[in-house]
C-alpha cells in the first residue's frame, strides 16, 4: 500500500477504535499518522511475517497515548489481522490504550510514561553498533513529551557518542493536555535545542509524504556522523476539520455522529 | 565486595562479547580495569541514571547482557519508573547493581544511603533481588546472575567486608545458606553485609548462654519461604537482620512467610526504624547509633526474648 492510502486507513482505524473505545487520544493518533504511514509504507526494513527478525529496523512509538494508530499501521502493514482492533480499549484486551507489546506482533517496546523511548533507541543504536549490524531505530516523540529531562538525558547521550542509525521524529503539533506548548513550557528555539545536543536537525511538513520520505531515510551506517532529529510540523487532530488544533480532542472520543462525519473527512466514509 | 564483584565481572566479560557495564559516572578506582580491558563493553553514560536504565534496557532488548552501576540510591530509586516499565515489563537482561546498601556511604548522608532499596525493588514484578552478606556470596550470587540474567538487583557493600564463609559457597537463586551450627533455640537471619554483625552478635549471644544459629539470605526474591518454614518449627524463635528499613525487606519477608504459616513462632525484627535520618557518621558509627552493631542486636535480642515471658522460660 502506497502511504497515503496507508495513512488514510489508519485515520479510519483511529477514529472507529476511539468511538468504539470510548478512548481519548484521538487527535494525538491523526497527528501522527501520516509519519507512521511514511515510515511503514516506505521507509523501514521491517518483515511482517518475521516481526522478530534481528536486523529489522526498530520502532519505538515514545508518544504511547497514541497506541491506537500504531496498532492500525501495524495491522494494515500485516503484523496482525485488522479485525482485532476494535478490540482497542475493551475489557479483556490487549491493545491497551498506551503501547504494550505483549500479545501484539510489531509492537517493538512498551510506553505510556512519557520520556522512556528515546533512551531505550539510544541503547538500540548504540547495540547496532557495538555488534556491527545495520539496523536502524526510529523514535516517535510527542512534543509535550520533551518536557521530560530524560529525553535531554538520551539526547546528550546519542549526540555525544554520534548515533547516526538514531532517527527521533518530533510529532510537533504544539498542542499539549491543557493547552499549546508555547503556554505550557516553551520549546523554542526548538530546533537549535536538538543542535546544540549534537544532533542533525531536519524540519518538514509531518503530513507532506514527499518531504517526509527523504528526511526520514538515513544511512545504515554508524561511523563519525551525527543523530538525527526530523522535527515534523503538524496539526493535532489533522484530517477532521472539527478536531484540528483543539484541545478537547485529546480527551474525547467522537460519538456516533462525529465519527461518520469525520470518516467522510478523512476520505472513508 | 565492590572488587570481587568488578574481578568476577571482567572475568564473563573477558568470555562474553554480550556482556556490557554501564556506570552513571561512579566508581573511580573500581571500573578502570574493566574499562580498559572491553572498551567496547563499557560506557559511562554520565550522571544521568534515567538514560542509563532506559539505555541498558535497549542494549538488552537487542541481545546484550547489561550491568547498570551506581552508588546507593541513584541506580534505583532515581530511574526507578525506567526499571519497572523498560526492564521489568520488557523481562530485559539488565542488573542492577548498587554500591554502598544500607549505611556504607554513612559520612555522605541520606542521599547515599540504601534503606528503602530491598522492599523497593521486591516489590518489582519479575525482578530477582540480591544482597550478599561477604565477598564469598558476591562470588556466588554473581554467578548465578551471569548463568540466569536479569531483571535483577544486587545489592553490594562497598569495601573491606570480612570473609564469613570459610569457604567457597554456593547459592542458586533463592536459596539461603546455614553459617555455623544448626539446631539451637533461635535463628538469626541477615541479608546483605550485616551479616557480619549477626554472627557477631550470635556469638555473644552463645556466650550469655542463648544458642544461637545464624542464616545469610543472600536472595530476597525469590525467597526462601521454605527454609523459613522449616525453621519456624526447628527454632523457638526467628530474629531477622537487615541494614534497612524495617519496612519492606527481610524482616517483611520472613513476616510474610509465617503469617502464612501454621504455628506461632515469635519474630523479632532488627532493623532501621522507618524514619529519615540526618545524623552523620561512618558505618560503625552509625550502625551503633541505630542499634545495628554486634552488641546492641544481643541485647535487643536478650530485651526480646525476655520480655516474651513463655518464650524466655522456654530458652533458659
Amino acid at each position: 500500500m502506497d502511504s497515503l492510502s496507508l495513512a488514510r486507513a489508519v485515520r479510519a482505524h483511529v477514529l472507529r477504535m476511539t468511538s468504539t473505545g470510548r478512548s481519548s487520544h484521538v487527535g494525538s493518533a491523526l497527528s501522527c499518522a501520516d509519519l507512521l504511514a511514511v515510515l511503514y509504507a516506505g521507509v523501514l526494513r521491517v518483515d511482517p511475517e518475521h516481526p522478530e527478525w534481528p536486523d529489522r529496523d526498530r520502532v519505538i512509538m515514545s508518544k504511547g497515548h497514541a497506541g491506537a494508530a500504531l496498532y492500525a499501521v501495524l495491522a494494515e502493514s500485516g503484523f496482525f489481522d485488522a479485525a482485532v482492533l476494535h478490540r482497542h480499549y475493551q475489557n479483556g484486551s490487549f491493545l491497551s490504550g498506551h503501547v504494550s507489546h505483549v500479545g501484539i506482533p510489531g509492537v517493538e517496546f512498551s510506553t505510556g510514561s512519557l520520556g522512556h523511548g528515546l533512551p531505550v533507541g539510544a541503547g538500540l543504536a548504540w547495540r547496532a553498533r557495538q555488534t556491527g549490524r545495520e539496523w536502524r531505530t526510529y523514535v516517535l516523540l510527542g512534543d509535550g513529551e520533551c518536557d521530560e529531562g530524560s529525553v535531554w538525558e538520551a539526547a546528550m547521550f546519542a549526540g555525544h557518542h554520534e548515533l547516526a542509525t538514531l532517527v527521533a521524529i518530533v510529532d510537533y503539533n504544539r498542542m499539549q493536555s491543557l493547552g499549546t506548548t508555547d503556554e505550557t513550557l516553551r520549546l523554542e528555539p526548538f530546533a537549535d535545542k536538538w543542535r546544540s545536543f549534537g544532533w542533525d536537525v531536519v524540519e518538514a511538513d509531518g503530513h507532506h509524504h514527499a518531504e517526509l520520505l527523504p528526511a526520514l531515510r538515513v544511512p545504515r551506517t554508524t561511523e563519525r556522523a551525527r543523530p538525527r532529529c526530523v522535527l515534523a510540523h503538524t496539526v493535532k487532530g489533522k484530517g477532521v476539520s472539527f478536531m484540528e488544533n483543539q484541545v478537547l480532542w485529546h480527551y474525547r472520543p467522537p460519538s456516533a455522529e462525529e465519527l461518520e462525519r469525520a470518516l467522510a473527512e478523512v476520505g472513508a466514509g | 565486595m565492590r572488587n570481587r564483584f568488578f574481578s568476577g565481572l571482567l572475568t564473563a566479560a573477558l568470555v562474553d562479547p554480550d556482556l556490557v557495564l554501564i556506570t552513571a559516572d561512579l566508581g573511580f578506582g573500581a571500573v578502570d580495569d574493566f574499562a580498559a580491558a572491553r572498551p567496547g563493553q563499557f560506557v559511562n553514560a554520565g550522571v544521568a541514571e534515567q538514560n542509563m536504565a532506559g539505555l541498558a534496557a535497549g542494549i538488552a532488548l537487542a541481545g546484550g547482557r547489561v550491568f547498570t552501576y551506581s552508588i546507593a540510591n541513584f541506580p534505583t530509586l532515581r530511574c526507578l519508573e525506567q526499571i519497572r516499565n523498560d526492564i521489568c515489563y520488557h523481562h530485559a537482561d539488565v542488573t542492577v547493581v548498587a554500591v554502598g546498601g544500607g549505611l556504607a556511604y554513612g559520612a555522605l548522608g541520606m542521599s547515599h544511603h540504601a534503606t528503602e532499596d530491598l522492599a523497593i525493588m521486591r516489590a518489582l514484578p519479575g525482578m530477582a533481588v540480591a544482597a550478599p552478606g561477604d565477598p564469598a556470596e558476591v562470588d556466588a550470587v554473581l554467578s548465578d546472575l551471569l548463568a540466569g540474567g536479569g531483571p535483577a538487583y544486587l545489592r553490594l557493600g562497598k569495601t573491606g567486608e570480612r570473609m564469613l564463609h570459610t569457604g567457597g559457597v554456593s547459592a542458586p537463586r533463592g536459596t539461603s545458606i546455614p553459617l555455623g551450627g544448626t539446631g539451637g533455640e533461635v535463628l538469626l537471619c541477615s541479608t546483605g553485609a550485616i551479616l557480619d554483625a549477626t554472627c557477631d552478635a550470635a556469638q555473644l549471644l552463645r556466650a550469655k548462654g542463648i544458642r544461637a544459629d545464624v542464616r545469610s539470605f543472600p536472595w530476597l526474591d525469590p525467597f526462601d519461604a521454605v527454609a523459613v518454614r522449616q525453621a519456624a518449627g526447628e527454632y523457638e524463635a526467628l530474629i531477622t537482620v537487615e541494614e534497612h528499613s524495617i519496612v519492606g525487606g527481610l524482616g517483611s519477608a520472613v513476616a510474610e512467610v509465617l503469617a502464612e504459616s501454621a504455628g506461632g513462632t515469635p519474630l523479632i525484627r532488627i532493623a532501621l526504624p522507618p524514619t529519615s535520618s540526618s545524623v552523620v557518621g561512618d558505618q560503625q558509627y552509625l550502625r551503633a547509633a541505630f542499634e545495628l552493631d554486634a552488641e546492641s542486636i544481643s541485647r535487643r535480642v536478650r530485651n526480646h526474648l525476655e520480655a516474651n515471658r513463655g518464650l524466655a522460660s522456654q530458652i533458659r
